[in-house]
């Protein structure tokens, strides 16, 4: 009798921890810091609706992500920028043949003041702004008053886009100010007449001036068509084309009704 | 006479085990103090195989990002101790005034109402200063001064003073208030007034616990991230006026922290920004402990 419930109490036991073990899915993403905030919110969402799914997610960098595709580490690698070259020789020499998938884009903007006159900058004039060899305004047909350049952090995604697309590799000038988040330097360049920073198109708002680059304004179509010079696609990849939960999860992100919406959500352009 | 020995054998025991417990519970911060030493230096010191401590140190520019990085941290540290100093040139005579006065003008009433208000400013969470800072205080600085940006090293450094003068205060007037009274008395009884009394006798009695708070006070200052992320500016070039823009050491390991690759060479060397910081503050709290054994007042007699 008491063998017996025992016995009951055992097989419940092992039921209840063998199920999840035998019927969830496993997910691991892997990757690009930038892609965090959206792989995290269509993961949380994707969880909610398949909840037999575990996806674990963790940052580390593009180039991390891309290694952990190489090595088979992970099922989906998140990066900000295309795979090399030497990395997809790497891969291939493995057996695993990378795919990616473009799941949105990064645009950023300029912003001043509102209080600011000027409505259009270059690549090279801002170029100049942040290398520290414009001083003043008016050295670029803006008021006469002295520039305030503010920049991110050097590790943040938004940086490397602005490092990539505009400084075109030289360095920021030291007398740059930094803030550490997009919320951050809205903030500073709202409270300062004279200051320059970038942000992210999702962190726009009525208290910063948006610029025009090159005579185009950063939209989301401006991105998408390509015209927009500081814009860049955001990338997963697979190893090899991607199967089973990895292929719903892709098709989740891409699905305009669904993935894309925190796409938006997380200050980036949608696909669509 | 057996029964006495056997509970002077169980007090003994009793009393041995209770000393162990309060080694054990003692030695546990000290426990956990030296393992987050051994690992900063841990992940700092590779750091040094790729530059030498002198160009870390005295290294003018800050590139951790770019190829090839540069790591020199000489605007950083100039950064911190200008900021620390010009905080300091606030707080210090606002603290140890205001301590003056809590310990030996106001009435005791007063005293009640206000020592726990300055306390409470020590209280409020580094962020919400931070952000006082840099809502409040950059626009009037900047509009004030005509300046090109209220986040400045001024702006940071009244921030911190704001944060540092509770604890100043609060020490000191413990220090002061615990001059004996014979001492203030017999100042009295010579004939000198009351302000002469205070600057003195009663300062230069106290002046081992004042010591103690202002260091303390500094320390504080000079560790304090959040204000200085927030309204130093973060500007990474050696100041040349009180209103440049700065960064302080921790204002740049914060910033970076989160998404410098794990166990890269920037990992290593913001680690190794946190060994020089904890060399400062460690050199601050030597500092303080030597001063307040220096001129520890041992009685009324010594002075």
């Amino acid at each position: 009798m008491k063998t017996k419930s025992i016995m009951i109490v055992m097989t419940t036991l092992i039921l209840c921890l063998a199920t999840p073990m035998v019927w969830a899915g496993k997910l691991v993403i892997k990757g690009s810091t930038t892609v965090l905030p959206i792989a995290q919110k269509a993961a949380e969402a994707y969880m909610k609706q398949n909840p037999d799914v575990k996806i674990s997610i963790e940052g580390g960098g593009s180039g991390n992500g891309i290694k952990a595709i190489i090595d088979g580490s992970t099922d989906i690698a998140d990066s900000s920028r295309f795979i090399k070259n030497k990395e997809v020789a790497l891969a291939v020499e493995k057996g695993r043949y990378p795919v990616p998938f473009a799941i949105a884009y990064d645009c950023i903007v300029p912003v001043v003041h509102p209080s600011n006159s000027l409505c259009n900058l270059t690549t090279d004039q801002l170029k100049m702004i942040y290398m520290g060899q414009v001083k003043n305004w008016k050295q670029i047909g803006g008021p006469d008053s002295p520039v305030v350049v503010i920049s991110r952090d050097t590790s943040s995604g938004t940086y490397e886009v602005w490092h990539e697309k505009v400084l075109k590799g030289e360095k920021v000038f030291p007398g740059a100010l930094l803030q550490a988040s997009n919320g951050a330097i809205v903030q500073a360049v709202s409270k300062n007449k004279n200051a320059i920073g970038y942000v992210g198109i999702g962190y726009l708002n009525k208290e910063v001036k948006a610029l025009k680059v090159d005579n185009i304004t950063g939209t989301p179509e401006t991105t998408l068509n390509g015209t927009y010079p500081i814009s860049r696609a955001l990338y997963m990849f697979t190893a090899g084309w991607p199967e089973g939960d990895t292929l719903n999860f892709i098709n989740f992100i891409l699905n305009p009704q669904k993935g894309q919406k925190y796409v938006a959500e997380s200050g980036f352009v949608p696909l669509y | 006479m057996k029964a006495s020995q056997r509970s002077g054998q169980s007090r003994r025991r009793k009393e041995k085990s209770i000393r162990i417990l309060f080694f054990a519970v003692a030695s546990a911060s000290i426990l956990t103090l030296s393992l987050i030493i051994i690992f900063l230096f841990m992940e700092g010191v590779p750091i040094f195989e790729k530059v030498s401590l002198k160009e870390f140190i005295l290294g003018k520019y800050w590139y951790p990002t770019y190829d090839p990085p540069e790591f020199g941290i000489f605007p950083l540290i100039v950064a911190s101790l200008a900021v620390t100093a010009v905080a300091s040139l606030i707080s210090i005579p606002l603290g140890v005034m205001t301590a003056a006065y809590l310990a030996e003008i106001a009435s005791s009433r007063l005293r009640e109402i206000v020592k726990p208000i300055v306390e409470l400013l020590a209280a409020l969470p580094s962020v919400v200063i931070g952000f006082f800072g840099m809502v409040v205080v950059a626009p009037f600085l900047q509009n004030t001064f005509n300046l090109a940006t209220g986040l400045n090293l001024f702006n940071a450094a009244l921030m911190l003073a704001f944060m540092s003068v509770p604890t100043i205060c609060s020490i000191s007037e413990d220090a002061i208030f615990s001059v004996p009274k014979e001492l203030k008395e017999a100042s009295l009884a010579l004939g000198a007034t009351h302000w002469e009394t205070i600057w003195r006798v009663i300062v230069p009695a106290s002046i081992s616990g004042i010591s103690t708070a202002v260091i303390l006070g500094m320390s504080r200052a000079m560790g304090e991230t959040m204000v200085v992320l927030m309204v130093a500016g973060g500007a990474g070039m050696i100041p040349t006026s009180l209103f440049d823009p700065v960064r302080p050491l921790p204002a740049s390991i914060a910033a970076e922290m989160a998404e410098a690759p794990f166990r890269g060479d920037h990992y290593s060397a913001l680690f190794a920004t946190g060994i020089v910081l904890f060399a400062f503050t460690l050199l601050f709290n030597l500092v303080a402990d030597h001063v307040s054994n220096k001129y520890r007042q041992v009685g009324a007699a010594t002075l």
